[in-house]
């Protein structure tokens, strides 16, 4: 590789020392992990302590998602808190499918997870039959803290994943679909 | 006070926190608009109904409380519906008190009550095509296998409306029957090694 | 097609009465920031004026009635945490209360002033939030940061007590599932002293704040009649002005022990429904503060109810009688004698009430709930009609609803 002259940029001097060599999958998901949007999905208790955690004493602000979008459109992960009845599951669906991508999505608390304690005819058995769910957090509802141990997992996974190879397909990576009752 | 001095056709109903009594529904109308404008009982708090199981008669009984907002009392009015068992009627109070509305929408929505002369009597907790009263005794707190509402989302998720699992809950067993039948994990509603979680992208 | 032609300011003046309008039906919710919860509303619009709306329902309907159907009356304590969740020790005191009523215990002093303090605790937290989030609506950020900070220190004196932050599932039938710990009390007078402060800023911030001022007074206003009619209870039918409050009317858990004052509006608007919970805030503190200088000593649950509370854990496990007692509870459930009864509280949202029959046994036959949320929003198809579509926030915060009672 050429060294940059004037010619090229019109710093040079600047520029030479702050090259940096990465991988492109490295810094894109390093900006992706470190914006992450939410889209709270409150349905119930679970979003309680949601509020909590953009609220004073815990702070998500530190991790850099206080950004609460309530839009689908402007928000890149979304977090399920709270029990999806299945006429909701619908209106839960339909908003994950106005996400733009790439997405995420975190099942927050024992209902969104499995259904948890309200086993009945009523309630979806866990947002994972409508939505590619990538982080479960247990709790009923879960502390704070965990939620932000989840939210942290979440950005880990988004570390590992093959950005370059999404874009480059123009396509969501097909792991993450669903695929339906198996 | 007696009502039953007032209102003959009212037969007193066991009760140990407020007068009850029992009200013919031919009677009903009547007997509200005059709790209401006569008597005081100027709220109606709650109402509801109470299933006494297949093939009881009568089967559904409505309930009514009132209360009294210068005596500070409680009053229930229960109501036996009349008419067929899948079609229980009674008339409807939502013109004595705009609240029961939604009350009596409620009711129709999880016992399939029809209130007679009710203005929109329309599901109200449940989505509008779902076809079964999940509070009458015989539906099962399960639920039963049925398409999902929308059927896009349905086509693209593969997700249905399935029986939830049973095993494993806080549920305690019914009084007939044997053991081994009458414990909700007997009915293999359960996810396990043989029955995998239906949709779901996680272990069974 | 006609040519267009394009009309002047002047010829909509003058014409104003004779231009057509067409109306828009509007989709809000049911995930909408403004709504609280899983609420829908239609809204058909004319113009900014909302012409008519209805409000769908049922997006968090998870079938709790039919579930305690299914379990006994102790194993559906948990249930009732989550009907109201802003504030759940009231709501497991309002079912412990209806279920002793119909098993006809009393329980002890020291018990009562416990579930006392313990609603109260429910009602401080519940209506901090319901203020925070209220001035959130209009569009005030930081009270919501204070209150919060104080509903905090709330949350750790719940943890300690129950264990739980706020799905506490502190109360069993016949009494509590523990004593309340060492130095409690003194930690509860410390957080309350500290909210008063707070309370003092977050009423400079909002109470006199003009804009805040602007976009309640006169909005969704309540009248007498209809509050009555359509059965709301609690702060939104004391801002409509009439002074019902269950605990001071029809005193349960020995309420008629503490001083306090019932705050009641004018004129039935969100500003009055805002001062009414502002204060209510102030009169629960009071009641904290009687309750903790009379804690009366003794048992703090019913001790001779053998069939209905288990014993201590202690006892269990040294006693042959009690181990027996407990074994029979936990796998039969406390045994309720058949009949029906209806019980209200006074909560955080209203009147929560319970109709609970039962056929004898540990299950309860029918279990009713009466949410106050239920009834507070069906007013909501006569109140928002002539509002612009901006009140709708406005209105919805000052009902201060919770989905989760409203669909149980």
């Amino acid at each position: 590789m050429t060294t940059a002259t004037e010619q090229d940029v019109g710093y040079n001097s600047k520029i030479e020392g702050n090259v940096i060599f990465s991988s492109a999958d490295a810094i894109i998901n390093w900006v992706r992990s470190n914006s992450v949007w939410p889209m709270p999905m409150g349905l119930a208790c679970c979003a309680i302590e949601l509020m909590g955690v953009g609220a004073s004493k815990f702070d998500i602000a530190r991790f850099g998602m206080e950004v609460m979008r309530f839009s689908p459109r402007q928000s890149d992960c979304m977090i399920v808190a709270g029990t999806v009845t299945y006429k909701m599951a619908e209106a839960v669906r339909r908003i994950y499918d106005q996400m733009a991508e790439p997405k995420w999505v975190v099942a927050m608390g024992a209902c969104a997870s499995s259904g948890g304690m309200y086993r009945s005819y009523a309630v979806l058995q866990g947002v994972d039959r409508i939505l590619p769910v990538d982080v479960y957090i247990s709790g009923c509802p879960p502390r704070p803290e965990a939620l932000i141990d989840g939210m942290l997992r979440l950005q880990e996974k988004i570390r590992t994943e093959k950005s370059m190879w999404q874009i480059k397909a123009g396509r969501p990576n097909p792991e993450k679909l669903p695929t339906g009752p198996r | 006070m007696n009502l039953k001095e007032t209102f003959a056709f009212l037969e007193e109903r066991p009760a140990k926190d407020c007068p009850a009594y029992n009200c013919p529904a031919g009677h009903l109308v009547n007997l509200m608009q005059a709790l209401r404008d006569q008597h005081g009982y100027s709220m109606l708090v709650d109402m509801t109904a109470v299933d006494e199981g297949p093939g009881q008669t009568p089967r559904f009984i409505a309930v009514y409380h009132l209360f009294n907002l210068e005596s500070f009392e409680y009053l229930r009015i229960a109501s036996a519906c009349e008419g067929d068992e899948s079609a229980p009627e009674i008339p409807t109070v939502s013109h004595i008190w705009a609240g029961a509305d939604w009350h009596e929408r409620e009711c129709y929505d999880m016992f399939g009550i029809r209130f007679k002369g009710h203005p929109d009597l329309r599901r109200i907790l449940m989505w509008d095509e779902y076809p079964y009263y999940p509070l009458r005794k015989e539906f099962p707190l399960a639920g039963f296998d049925m398409d999902f509402q929308a059927a896009d989302v349905a086509e693209r998720t593969g997700v249905r409306i399935q029986p939830a699992p049973m095993a494993g809950g806080p549920f305690v067993s019914g009084d007939e029957g044997p053991m081994s039948e009458k414990e909700p994990r007997a009915k293999d509603q359960s996810w396990r090694e043989q029955h995998k979680k239906p949709g779901g992208s996680g272990p069974a | 097609m006609p040519e267009s032609r394009e009309i002047s300011i002047g010829d909509v003046e003058s014409q104003a009465a004779t231009l057509q309008s067409e109306k828009m039906t509007l989709n809000v919710g049911p995930s909408h920031p403004t709504t609280h919860g899983v609420l829908r509303l239609l809204v058909e619009l004319e113009g900014d004026i909302m012409t008519k709306v209805t409000p769908v329902i049922g997006y968090l309907h998870r079938g709790d009635e039919k579930i305690a159907e299914n379990m006994t009356y102790n194993q559906f304590v948990p249930y009732t945490d989550r009907l109201d969740y802003l504030g759940p020790l009231a709501n497991n005191v309002a079912y412990a209360i209806a279920v002793e009523k119909l098993a006809g215990i009393e329980v002890p002093a020291r018990c009562q002033a416990i579930r006392v303090i313990c609603t109260e605790l429910a009602r401080i937290s519940s209506h901090l939030l319901g203020l925070g989030v209220f001035g959130m609506d209009t569009g005030a950020w930081t009270p919501f940061m204070y209150c919060f900070t104080e509903r905090e220190k709330l949350m750790d004196l719940f943890e300690e007590l129950t264990g739980a932050r706020f799905t506490n599932s502190y109360t069993r039938i016949g009494g509590v599932t523990r004593d309340i710990p060492e130095g409690w009390t003194g930690r509860v007078i410390e957080a309350l002293n500290s909210m008063q402060r707070t309370l003092k800023e977050v009423d400079t911030l909002l109470t006199r704040n003009r804009i805040f001022y602007d976009r309640c007074v006169g909005v969704g206003i309540i009248a007498k009649e209809d509050a009555i009619s359509y059965g709301l209870t609690g702060p939104n039918l004391r801002g409509s002005g009439i002074p019902l409050d269950l605990r001071k009317d029809k005193p349960y858990s020995g309420y008629e022990n503490y001083d306090f004052d019932v705050p009641v509006g004018k004129t039935g608007d969100c500003y009055d429904r805002f001062l009414v919970r502002m204060e209510e805030v102030h009169q629960s503190i009071r009641i904290v503060m009687q309750a903790i200088e009379k804690l009366p000593d003794g048992p703090w649950y019913a001790e001779d109810a053998k069939k209905i509370f288990a014993p201590p854990k202690d006892k269990v496990l040294t006693s042959m009688e009690e181990l027996i007692q407990n074994f029979m509870i936990v796998t039969q459930g406390p045994q309720i004698p058949a009949g029906e009864v209806y019980f209200e509280a006074e909560n955080p949202k209203g009147a929560l009430g319970f109709y609970v029959v039962s056929r004898g046994g540990g299950v309860p036959y029918r279990l009713k709930i009466r949410a106050p949320s239920f009834c507070n929003l069906s007013i909501l198809p006569k109140i928002l009609p002539g509002l612009m579509l901006t009140d709708v926030t406005t209105v919805l915060g000052s009902l201060d609803f919770v989905m989760g009672e409203c669909d149980r």
